[in-house]
């Protein structure tokens, strides 16, 4: 039966069955490959997304239970790459293989959202993505760097 | 001497992605393959790497090699544009194609062995420098002044009466000259984007999330599908009902093969639940007993007996009476998968007589002959789309995870991405091989060291993917970084025995270094404890010879503050290792709140790679590095049981996090080779780590992970 989902502000008609992990509605039948698979069983956060305003691991979440939800991926999150988060990701040239970046910075935007400052201990505390390349520090300054931002 | 051709009025170019109209250069890399061998030599007219100056003043660099994470997409192009002296917000960079383009074979696509820019650095140099040469003659041409007045600075060319054009407004001119032979290159006073921190060209795609991963490949009227494989590595596919997958909502096609079955739909989802509902009949066959206890004993029974004997120096008989001491001590390293972040996948389109494949690889040079060979292919009818990878690691090289997508392909004669599961990646990859060694050092009376005795047993990586590699019973795969030991022991051994595992043996972020480095740089420390001396002093003795070295170990001692008394319950530990022509140490400070829980307070690593291209991306190499190495260290271990991979996926092939981590500095020592950046950083860091746990508590740890001591972070 088809399902109807509501992804970064539009609303889609989506005909697939409804234990069908958010994640892949998302990139097969939507085409939003922003958000990546790494592990689905909801521990490396790389298909990060929000879920009414907090941050959801995708995998984890049924299409069934996913409707009646804003869901906002990283196609959604500032028009153009133009978040303040996904200029500091630049700015500190956070990436390497990048994979898990997206996830990294959706798992960030809910930290930082209604103008939070966050200490390190609170960054370390929310931040449990996995990335293998091992960027962490320069996440963490990317993070800063945007905080620090009004 | 790197031949450079002009190319410029050759219309070949479009299918190597680039397009024409203003100067275009051709060059010839030497081309390696991910093992570092010589696939073809470098010779005029097999040209592999484009540099093309656009009319609109755009510079762009084709690139043979696969960006995994280790920046070689802005490294390549700063080398050029710092000879061209190009603008570097116009510099962009294409991927080349592994099809051979008019005849020409592309074959330098292997990216392994932290190599891609130490093989580029000349060729692309004397590229930029050449294109500059002829956009400054086509200035001189067109104003009637000598060449040697005009100058090239950020995409100009001026001369000293004020007239001056860009490189955009030059090139087509530029297109109709021909290309000095050698120009001389800056020296290094006269750079102006080489050696300085750079920003990856590759960071606003990746931050938006609209970089191309294998993943997220797309082609029109695609299938997705899944691979199961038998759980035993080894075992075969006997019988399988495809109906309960049939069954599933968007399935489409059940494919089984040998050793393996697909189930293809129209979305991952419907593939995998698919997938599930089947019950395949395996025959297991023999490997089915295989278990960790099994390969242990191989282990164990090998560290008994005299190996092949690698390295015999020195005259130990003689040395006998000197020495006062014996310090022995067995150590052992597990199994460990690469795990990169994007699982395993590929997209091929099988028409025509032709396959076409876009996937995630390392050496897309090398696997087009795999693929061909294998599916009885001419190889010029094999293109392979180089996507970005989602970590490399040594995972993506060889035929292993292609292999599902073509047959799917031509299973069903529409292209069809294949995903494997996190399960399937993590339980049918290519290990980094269990790994023991029995060290025996013979000390005299002052604590110096005389003897090294080393016996290494490590399952063989090349009996597998390149038997030529093992000579006399050697697999040199196995034995670097123990066989030329940097410190001055007159009288030293090494021998070396591969038993077979039973399991497929793969690349994995430093193949040998990996493990040698944690026997080599933990002995070493523990000959130190016994001879009453200190860490870094019983080294300072020990480096005499090898003066880069020295400079390593003095430059992490300074840095670290090491000497300076650490505190209660807190410990200081260091480790040297020179890998793929550079040499790193990284120092580990710690505390340990409870007897086996640690807190990492400081890591301080210093890199000599002889010449550093970008120190932004070298600082973040090391870094990740450190952080790949000591993630393995803590946790990394692939059990084996029923002839399988216990550990399937990061629930239990744990991974260090964000708040594991303490601040990190990373300092760069240049002049002198240059030498890799993308391996060095991961073996020094779990000896450096042991030898902290140790002089913080005591506790000598011989196996990893150390979490199986029952080490974990507090
Ligand atoms: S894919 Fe969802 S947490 Fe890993
Ligand atoms: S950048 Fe590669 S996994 Fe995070």
């Amino acid at each position: 039966m088809a399902y109807s989902i509501k992804v970064n502000g539009a609303q889609y008609d989506v005909d697939a069955d409804g234990d069908t992990p958010l994640l892949w509605v998302l990139r097969d039948n939507l085409g939003l490959t922003g958000t990546k698979y790494g592990c689905g069983i909801g521990q490396c956060g790389a298909c990060s997304v929000h879920a009414d305003g907090a941050v959801a691991r995708s995998c984890s979440v049924s299409l069934e239970s996913a409707t009646g939800m804003e869901i906002r991926t990283i196609e959604g999150l500032g028009s153009g790459g133009q978040h303040k988060l996904q200029a500091a990701w630049v700015a500190e040239d956070v990436s390497q293989c990048g994979y898990c970046q997206t996830g990294q910075i959706m798992a960030a935007a809910a930290l930082l959202a209604n103008g939070a400052k966050p200490t390190d201990a609170e960054i370390d505390a929310a931040m449990s993505n996995i990335c293998r390349c091992g960027t962490y520090n320069r996440i963490k300054a990317a993070i800063k760097r945007a905080s620090a931002q009004a | 001497m790197t031949a450079v051709v002009n190319v410029s009025r050759r219309g070949f170019l479009k299918g190597a992605g680039v397009a024409t109209g203003g100067l275009v250069l051709g060059v010839s890399v030497p081309a390696l393959d991910a093992f570092g061998q010589q696939v073809a030599p470098a010779q005029p007219g097999r040209l592999n790497t484009f540099v093309q100056i656009d009319p609109d003043g755009t510079v762009t660099i084709t690139l043979t090699h696969a960006e995994m994470g280790q920046g070689v997409q802005t490294a390549l192009p700063m080398i050029v544009a710092e000879e061209l002296d190009a603008d570097w917000t116009k510099v962009k960079v294409v991927r080349a194609s592994a099809i051979p383009v008019d005849g020409m074979e592309p074959a330098a696509m292997g990216t392994g062995g932290s190599r891609s820019v130490r093989a580029n650095f000349e060729p692309l140099s004397q590229a930029g420098a050449i294109a500059r040469h002829m956009l400054l003659q086509a200035a001189a041409n067109r104003w009637a002044v000598p060449v040697g007045e005009c100058t090239a600075q950020d995409g100009v060319v001026s001369h000293g009466s004020g007239r001056s054009a860009s490189f955009g407004d030059l090139a087509r001119g530029a297109s109709y000259l021909t290309p000095p032979q050698t120009v001389p290159l800056k020296a290094p006073s006269q750079r102006r984007l080489v050696g300085k921190p750079v920003n990856r060209l590759d960071a606003p795609e990746k931050a938006a999330g609209t970089a191309v991963f294998g993943i997220d490949v797309k082609v029109p009227d695609m299938l997705v599908g899944t691979v199961v494989h038998c759980p035993v590595w080894g075992g075969t596919l006997k019988a399988l009902d495809p109906a309960p997958a049939m069954a599933v909502k968007g399935v489409t096609r059940v494919v089984p093969l040998e050793a393996s079955f697909m189930v293809i739909g129209t979305g991952y989802w419907p593939a995998h639940k698919g997938a599930q509902a089947l019950k395949p009949q395996w025959d297991l066959g023999d490997n089915a007993k295989n278990s960790s206890e099994k390969i242990d004993a191989a282990l164990e029974a090998a560290l008994k007996k005299t190996g092949a004997v690698v390295v015999d120096r020195g005259d130990a008989g003689s040395t006998a009476k000197l020495v006062k001491k014996k310090v022995t001590a067995t150590y052992k390293a597990p199994f460990l998968h690469q795990a990169t972040m994007e699982p395993m996948n590929a997209t091929a389109w099988w028409h025509d007589g032709k396959l076409e494949i876009w996937a995630p690889v390392q050496d897309a040079g090398r696997e087009r002959y795999s693929v061909a060979e294998a599916f009885n292919l001419r190889p010029e009818n094999v293109n392979i789309h180089v996507t970005y990878l989602g970590g490399g690691f040594g995972r993506r090289i060889g035929l292993g995870f292609l292999r599902p997508a073509v047959e799917a392909s031509k299973a069903v004669g529409r292209p069809v991405k294949v995903i494997w599961s996190r399960e399937e990646d993590m339980t049918h990859g290519m290990m980094r091989p269990v790994a023991a060694a029995r060290l025996i050092a013979g000390v005299s009376a002052d604590g110096t060291p005389l003897t090294w005795d080393n016996r290494l047993v490590v399952p063989s990586v090349s009996a597998q993917l390149a038997p030529s590699r093992v000579r006399g019973g050697v697999d040199e795969i196995s034995v670097h970084g123990a066989d030329e030991l940097q410190y001055a022991i007159p009288n030293q051994r090494l021998e070396y025995a591969m038993p077979d595992a039973g399991a497929p043996l793969g690349f994995w972020r430093s193949v040998p270094h990996s493990y040698n480095a944690f026997f080599i740089e933990s002995f070493i420390d523990e000959i130190a404890a016994a001879a009453g001396k200190d860490p870094v002093q019983l080294r300072r003795d020990l480096l005499f010879r090898n003066p880069r070295h020295l400079e390593v170990l003095e430059r992490a001692a300074k840095e670290s503050g090491w000497g300076t008394p650490p505190g209660a319950r807190r410990g200081r530990g260091i480790a040297v290792h020179e890998s793929f022509g550079s040499i790193c140490a990284h120092v580990v400070e710690l505390s340990m709140p409870g007897d086996t829980t640690i807190k990492l307070d400081r890591i301080t690593s210093v890199i000599d790679c002889g010449m550093a291209v970008n120190p932004r991306t070298i600082e973040a190499q090391i870094e990740g590095g450190m952080v790949f190495g000591l993630t393995a260290a803590m946790y990394g271990r692939i059990d084996v049981k029923d002839g399988g991979a216990v550990q399937k996926n990061f629930d239990t092939y744990r991974m260090v996090h964000m708040a594991h981590l303490p601040p990190v500095a990373v300092h760069i020592i240049e002049g002198g080779e240059m030498g890799g950046i993308g391996e060095p950083g991961v073996p020094p860091i779990a000896p450096a780590l042991a030898n902290a746990i140790f002089a913080a508590s005591g506790k000598r740890i011989r196996t990893l992970p150390l979490a199986d001591s029952g080490i974990d972070f507090a």
